[in-house]
């Protein structure tokens, strides 16, 4: 992302000594721009509401599988979508913002496992700002191909995405190159006059070893204006609470839950590389795979440097559709 | 509920993209490798592959009473979707009731469960902790000839 260098403090924010008169002054001036402006909390449930009625809709739908996803949110591992397997997530991530308002940023994602050794994912973004508005933020197109056929001490799998989004957008899915806070702090209307057209290449590194899982994610990002090379890094390690299954169906069973952390960050751009004006991110992660096919996961990120945002809480939750391929073969008249 | 910054060509732009999402994952899903299940299954042949030092590994939970029965559980839950509930395969799977599969090595199983089958459609597994893909090994060498139903 190359985000305009924070200059003006949030026309709506919360700064300090900010009066709700001038809140209130302020938003006729808005209005004329066309920016349709709600009561954030309302905002924000209607958007959970959303994205838990596609979920309930979709809930009755498909054969019994249970997946066993890894935790992270940022990181990936080197595992794939199973063949002809849908996998439909939803992701929300609340962020503290220091000289702006905090916000609620979310995304949808529907990931397909096309073979064995690809899977394609489709992700629509969307953010709401406290106090200012919500708004659609863009979309990506990923492709991740295993690059070996059989397990080795470390499995490469090559990432490799096209995204379209506004400067607005606020999802943090990775974060890159000189991204920082400040980035985020002014207003809507403002940060959606960018528009980014990126290519984001990923070599995913992981190795599983006595129930743990390493992950290593090196990221390289072109904007495919004229601006310099990014780069970014995602790592993670995870673990089961228990490596063996125990014979009982259950919710609660230990082996139900992985739990992790994972740590990602800026890393400069091909002029000034390094760590310099970067924002780090730690994050101590949880899933909880439930046998009904569903995950959840949460995650709660803390700034590692006063470039980062405090504090970003993330959670989500998936839903896998065994078939999935199989039933669109049907529509299409494939035989069974 | 209209939510700013989706204007027009945007829309049509999202439209289009999934539209293409979705001519692709057709499209794959009618080019997908289709074992027989029934016969023999060129799946088969990987297990001929299997390096012989994980061939001779033993299984480490053969005598767990529990293993079994978790592995049953995890094996409906991961694999029965492509191999059937039986186990006696289906279109995306072969039978792993089959004699090939039944007179392999529990290492043999263990291994080709851990690496998976890639270039056949068939998923590494080895994000299954160790002891459960053992599990699932255990499962599966109970099977036997048994007719499917009889578990």
């Amino acid at each position: 992302m190359n985000h305009a260098v924070f200059a003006n403090q949030s026309q709506l924010g919360r700064a300090p000594g900010r009066s709700p008169i001038r809140r209130q002054a302020l938003l006729p001036q808005l209005a004329a721009r066309g920016i349709r402006r709600f009561h954030a909390t309302g905002g924000i449930i209607r958007n959970v509401c959303l994205g838990f009625a596609v979920f309930a809709c979709a809930l009755s739908w498909c054969p019994r599988s249970f997946a066993q996803e890894s935790p992270y949110i940022v990181t990936y591992d080197h595992y794939l979508e199973e063949p002809g397997s849908l996998d439909v997530e939803y992701y929300s991530t609340f962020g503290t913002q220091r000289a702006g308002n905090d916000f609620h940023a979310y995304w949808i994602e529907f990931e397909y496992g096309a073979t064995a050794w690809w899977t394609t994912e489709l992700y629509f973004d969307g953010q709401t700002t406290f106090g200012d508005s919500s708004l659609f933020t863009g979309f990506r197109w990923e492709n991740r191909f295993r690059l070996l056929q059989r397990e080795h001490f470390i499995n490469p799998v090559l990432y490799v995405e096209y995204e379209q989004t506004s400067g607005a957008d606020k999802i943090l899915k990775e974060v890159e190159g000189h991204d920082v806070e400040s980035d985020y702090g002014e207003p809507n209307a403002t940060l959606s006059k960018e528009h980014d057209h990126e290519m984001e290449f990923k070599l995913l590194l992981s190795r599983n070893t006595h129930g743990w899982n390493f992950a290593v994610n090196p990221i390289m990002t072109k904007n495919l204006s004229n601006d310099p090379w990014e780069f970014g890094y995602g790592m993670g390690a995870s673990r089961p609470l228990a490596l063996k299954a125990s014979a009982q169906r259950c919710n609660l069973c230990p082996e139900n839950f992985v739990a992790g952390v994972e740590m990602y960050g800026g890393l400069g751009d091909r002029y000034h590389s390094g760590l310099h004006n970067t924002s780090q991110y730690i994050a101590p992660v949880l899933a909880w795979n439930l046998p009904s096919d569903w995950t959840f996961r949460l995650s709660t990120g803390f700034g590692l440097n006063d470039n980062s945002h405090r504090f970003l809480l993330r959670w989500g939750v998936s839903r896998e559709f065994p078939g999935f391929g199989q039933a669109i073969e049907r529509l299409f008249g494939g035989k069974r | 509920m209209k939510i700013a910054g989706l204007r027009r060509p945007a829309a049509s732009t999202l439209a289009a993209v999934f539209a293409l999402f979705l001519c692709v994952a057709v499209a794959l899903t009618q080019t997908q490798t289709v074992p027989v299940p029934s016969g023999h299954n060129p799946v088969y042949d990987e297990l001929e592959k299997v390096p012989e030092k994980a061939r001779s590994r033993p299984n480490p939970l053969e005598r767990d009473p529990d293993a079994p029965v978790a592995g049953k559980k995890l094996f409906e839950d991961h694999c029965a979707e492509c191999h059937g509930d039986a186990a006696a395969g289906r279109k995306r799977g072969p039978g792993l009731r089959a004699e090939e599969v039944q007179q392999s090595s529990p290492g043999a199983l263990f291994w080709i469960l851990t690496n998976g089958v890639v270039r056949h459609g068939m998923p590494v597994w080895s994000k299954l902790p160790e002891p459960q893909r053992w599990q699932i090994v255990t499962y599966l060498k109970t099977l036997g000839s048994a007719p499917p139903g009889a578990h």
